[in-house]
């Protein structure tokens, strides 16, 4: 009797204690598991940051002029980023140009046409061309692809429009190998694979009684392809595609090696030109000069800007498909 | 007017099937063009890698202009910078991870960090090289390998906090509350049930966090910079810091032929690198699901 009641208020109080201890236990997890997802958006906060206040001596220097103007001489200290501009923005777009219809051509024979014992080690080939470092394409195009491609295509080409009055401004000129053209179509390798892995995962979401129903009614392959499943999964398709957008605006060792580093917008696709990844990457460790430095830094602020915003659209519509397929 | 009819929905009928085969043809010579590429970029890769491999890539030191030599401080110091930046950059992004998926599914904060990581993940490399050259290489004033290891720390945080998240999201509800319903406390619950059972797939988000930075050459350019010779003291962290991505970038724009043997010679260590562990992590996926 008197040993219960002496024991019962220790053994009360020892688990009282434990408790508590487990509670602080929870609160200290807690709070670590919050501190790591605040720790992202410190990052994401501090990237801009210091791109602002890096890129403040150039800004002040020479306003929105910087955009605007071409010209980019370090010995001058006159720096104008329309080249590397123009250069970003004209190989994400032949590099979107080619790689949208053939990823989009690779999902679907991946989830229609393929035969069974081929789907996975086909589908596996592409994810590795995806997993490839860029700098691997990089040396590939420089060393192999590029004087293949003078030899074989340029040169041909450029001799054939050479009298023709668009395409001989175009794709006339003195050939290179390696140059705006060439560093598209790297590009265009390198994004094959997001876009037909997004694809194929939102064609996959397609239920399987639309194609059904429309097999039923007699429609082709074709036509329950590009009248059924592709309207169904639309949002997903464009949003798979600005991601890879994304991936070729910022993509750098690729497009360094192949196109070229002239700081000016030729007007032939075939002559060498630069991309603010490719500048930034050529010359930030040679920048002399405050002023130099923070004309390239300014250069890295406009690309994370681009790629922000087109990343952010490119979430906001793989997210509104990902709510769609939870109805 | 039958025979009108009739003609007009055979002529109707072939235009369906040739756009049907069209389509077929066309579909096939994508996948076709994708497989070519990668045959040609891997079959050249392996040309001119395997002919400038050699053991004495692991054993000596990158040469000047003109002489021989091998990669084994780049080798070494890319090992090391990895090492420092998984090990700094996994656990922040496994509770970032948990957090979103264990804490706060629904939460406007998680929404919010949700979008930010989605975006670090495919935001270019080479900002997150000048945003630590502003943060650490100007603050130190030198380059060093702590600047590498923190630029690829920061790319390997997203991508093990989407892979968490992913996996853990994957755990059934039901353990939760079972172990929950034993009165085991949320961090026990978490340290010893749902961690354990999304551990594969949370080890395949390392994995491929190790095969990205690999081939990162971006960042490290103006973060370790690069370094001629070794220096393995407890000072190396300090000074510029050699990096496989980073030495083939120089050799290979480079005009000597011994140093495009070994860029050539590098890029297939990484290539064989990032598809070994590509492999691994999906074979521990496939593992799982089964």
């Amino acid at each position: 009797m008197t040993d219960i009641s002496l024991s019962e208020p220790s053994a009360l109080t020892a688990r009282v204690e434990t408790a508590r201890k487990a509670g602080a236990g929870d609160f200290r997890f807690r709070m670590m598991a919050l501190a790591a997802a605040l720790a992202v958006l410190v990052i994401f906060a501090g990237v801009i940051i210091s791109l602002i206040f890096g890129s403040m001596p150039a800004f002040k220097e020479f306003g929105f002029s910087f955009i605007t103007t071409e010209v980019w001489s370090p010995t001058r200290e006159r720096f104008g980023a329309l080249a590397p501009i123009y250069g970003t923005l004209v190989t994400s777009l032949i590099a979107m140009i080619i790689a949208v219809p053939v990823g989009i051509g690779i999902a679907i024979f991946l989830t229609d046409l393929c035969p069974r014992m081929l789907r996975r080690p086909i589908g596996i080939a592409v994810e590795l061309l995806a997993g490839i470092p860029s700098i691997i394409y990089g040396i590939w195009g420089f060393f192999v692809f590029a004087p293949w491609f003078q030899l074989h295509v340029q040169e041909p080409v450029a001799t054939a429009v050479a009298d023709i009055p668009v395409l001989g401004t175009l794709f006339g000129g003195v050939t290179f190998g390696i140059g705006t053209f060439t560093a598209g179509l790297i590009l265009s390798i390198m994004i094959l694979p997001f876009i037909s892995a997004v694809t194929r995962d939102v064609l996959e979401t397609v239920p399987s009684v639309l194609k059904e129903a429309s097999y039923g009614l007699g429609a082709t392959s074709w036509e329950v392809m590009w009248k059924v499943c592709l309207p169904f999964c639309q949002t997903g398709v464009v949003g798979g595609a600005m991601l890879a957008l994304g991936r070729a605006l910022g993509e750098t060792m690729a497009v360094t090696f192949v196109i070229g580093n002239a700081h000016k917008i030729a007007p032939s696709l075939f002559a060498p030109g630069t991309s603010i990844s490719a500048s930034i990457a050529n010359e930030f460790t040679e920048a002399t000069g405050d002023l130099y430095r923070s004309a390239l830094i300014e250069l890295g602020l406009l690309l994370f800007v681009i790629t922000f915003i087109v990343l952010a659209c490119a979430q906001l519509m793989l997210r509104r498909m990902e709510k769609g397929k939870g109805k | 007017m039958d025979a009108v009819a009739s003609r007009t929905s055979q002529m109707l009928y072939l235009r369906r099937r040739i756009a049907n085969t069209v389509f077929i043809v066309l579909s096939t010579c994508a996948a076709v063009f994708g497989l070519v590429w990668l045959t040609f970029i891997l079959g050249g890769l392996l040309i001119d890698g395997v002919s400038a491999l050699s053991p004495t890539l692991f054993t000596e030191i990158t040469p000047p202009p003109g002489s021989k030599g091998g990669l084994a401080n780049a080798i070494g110091g890319s090992i090391l910078m990895s090492v420092i930046a998984v090990l700094i950059g996994t656990p922040i992004g496994l509770f970032a991870g948990t957090y979103l998926a264990e804490y706060a599914r629904h939460g406007r904060l998680a929404f919010v960090v949700r979008f930010v990581n989605d975006i670090l993940l495919s935001a270019p490399s080479i900002v997150i090289g000048l945003f630590v050259y502003e943060l650490v290489v100007v603050r130190m004033g030198h380059f060093s390998g702590w600047a590498g290891a923190a630029a690829l720390a920061i790319i390997v945080i997203p991508v093990v906090v989407r892979t968490t998240e992913n996996m853990l999201l994957l755990v059934p509800n039901g353990l939760r509350e079972a172990a929950s319903a034993l009165g085991a406390p949320q961090n026990f619950v978490i340290k010893l049930v749902t961690w354990k059972a999304a551990r594969a797939g949370i080890i395949t988000g390392i994995l491929l966090a190790v095969a990205r930075i690999s081939g990162e050459t971006a960042p490290l350019l103006f973060t370790a910079l690069g370094n001629s010779g070794w220096s393995w003291d407890a000072n190396a962290m300090n000074q510029p810091m050699a990096s496989l991505p980073a030495v083939i970038y120089t050799f290979a724009t480079g005009p000597y032929e011994d140093q495009h043997a070994l860029a050539w010679a590098g890029a297939l260590l990484i290539t064989a690198t990032v598809l070994v562990l590509s492999i691994l992590a999906r074979m521990l996926e496939n593992k799982k699901r089964t």
